[in-house]
């Protein structure tokens, strides 16, 4: 029995669409929690690379070299094995013999919010360093703390500027998430193999995956210029 | 304690990967430049269907993972039935050149959006200035135009680059062994993980190091008469 490509991407018995829109959910849930971290991390690595002590600029800049000179695949390798001969030794040191592997979707989570830290510090160090340094002297002199001047003068300008770098980066992210599929979690290119194993059809499958991902990226990318322009309102005239 | 024997092993092991890792950047880079030259042609040019094209070949190989268009090309081709009767089907079987195809064409699009950015920069008043000697076509832009855009341009190219030695990694998920391929070898039948991972991470990030120094060294070359500036 031959079915159409309606029928095959569709919704009805035979049709792959229900498990393909369940897919490209848990990409973007992984695209947006590994970014969410690496907002984290890149927040922390910007504080370290601007920091006056000789020893935490080295760490920032050790951190954004390694994770931004290694593939992506190899880190995806790293935490996947790694995190699991770890929590083998663990388990099996508190009495509970055999092999363990730790859930794909929480490795993933943390490779690719690791990378993205990297880049992301870029980002944000950037961000700060394009701050107006008289506008910190006049908050300082206005006896704000450390706290208050991040809140109210640093964060919101630093922020904006560097929500265009921060934008590249979260499309790379949302692509970087196929890498995913070779740890095992069924995310948008992992379900694309196996319909297009089951149904033998690989160029359709594959050619929904590769839209999908192209269309995920456009709808965020429009929501991200629109925030983009809305923030950047006060310094338009 | 540090086995330095297993090591020196892995280290030796990875470098058997090393010269397909570097053929397959190569490859990819000077494929993927001269496309790129042609896209950026074609999205520049004055004829709507030309520019149409070249910005759809951008946005589509800039929009999804380069991963899915390696699958694409790998998985996907075969189907076609035209193409496993053509002469490119020798080739096209290969995951050799399946994953340089991909990697030339992923990279020809990022490539073709620096070219346009770098011509972009290029200062109006230099053109004018250009112009107004009675240079125009092709000698404003030997003597003007590109000179000043490849300047523009190749730190940005650097980093490109680097992404694509990078990339050639994903060949290893279409049984290429190079490097990574390797590593994963490795770690899959040693399970030393830290290790393995230690050596072939210092191994790219020695390859990174010399691409972008080699771009810095090329840049100072290019921007000697600039030098003064500095002081």
């Amino acid at each position: 029995m031959t079915l159409s490509i309606f029928e095959l991407i569709g919704f009805g018995p035979h049709g792959w669409g229900l498990p393909l829109l369940t897919a490209a959910s848990i990409t973007l849930a992984a695209a947006v929690s590994g970014f969410a971290l690496g907002s984290l991390l890149g927040v922390i690595g910007a504080a370290l690379k601007l920091s006056r002590s000789r020893i935490l600029r080295a760490a920032g800049t050790f951190y954004t070299t390694v994770f931004r000179g290694i593939p992506e695949i190899l880190i995806v390798y790293l935490f996947y094995f790694g995190g699991s001969v770890a929590f083998t030794k663990v388990m099996n040191m508190s009495g509970f013999p055999g092999f363990f592997s730790l859930p794909a979707f929480a490795i993933g989570v943390l490779a690719v919010g690791i990378v993205s830290g990297a880049y992301q510090t870029e980002a944000y160090r950037a961000g700060f360093l394009r701050l107006d340094r008289g506008q910190i002297e006049a908050g300082l002199s206005c006896g704000m703390s450390d706290f208050l001047l991040l809140r109210r003068i640093i964060a919101p300008q630093a922020l904006r500027f560097a929500l265009p770098a921060l934008g590249n980066v979260w499309q790379s992210v949302l692509k970087e998430t196929a890498l995913l599929s070779v740890i095992g979690l069924t995310e948008l290119l992992r379900q694309s193999i196996t319909a297009a194993g089951s149904t033998r059809e690989p160029l359709l499958f594959y050619g929904v995956a590769a839209a999908m991902f192209f269309i995920i990226g456009r709808l965020t990318g429009s929501l991200l210029s629109r925030t983009e322009k809305r923030l950047a309102r006060p310094w338009s005239r | 304690m540090m086995d330095w024997n297993f090591l020196t092993d892995v280290f030796q092991q990875l470098l058997t990967g090393l010269p397909l890792t570097l053929q397959l950047s190569a490859m990819a880079l000077a494929v993927g430049f001269a496309l790129s030259i042609l896209v950026a042609a074609a999205a520049g040019s004055s004829f709507r269907l030309f520019r149409w094209i070249g910005n759809a070949h951008i946005e589509l190989f800039r929009g999804t993972p380069l991963l899915v268009q390696i699958f694409l090309i790998y998985y996907g081709l075969g189907q076609i039935p035209g193409l496993r009767q053509s002469f490119l089907w020798p080739f096209l079987r290969e995951p050799y050149w399946c994953a340089v195809l991909a990697l030339a064409l992923n990279t020809s699009a990022y490539t073709a959006e620096i070219i346009r950015g770098a011509l972009q920069a290029v200062p109006l008043g230099e053109i004018e200035a250009g112009r107004s000697c009675g240079m125009s076509g092709l000698l404003l832009r030997r003597r003007v135009v590109w000179p000043i855009a490849v300047r523009q341009g190749l730190a940005v190219y650097g980093s490109e680059v680097i992404l694509m030695l990078k990339a050639t990694s994903l060949a290893s998920i279409i049984t290429l062994t190079e490097v990574t391929g390797i590593a994963y070898k490795l770690i899959s039948s040693s399970y030393r993980v830290m290790e393995v991972f230690a050596v072939t991470g210092a191994l790219y990030l020695t390859l990174t190091f010399l691409i972008s120094l080699a771009f810095s060294v090329i840049e100072s070359r290019l921007n000697k008469h600039l030098a003064y500036r500095r002081n």
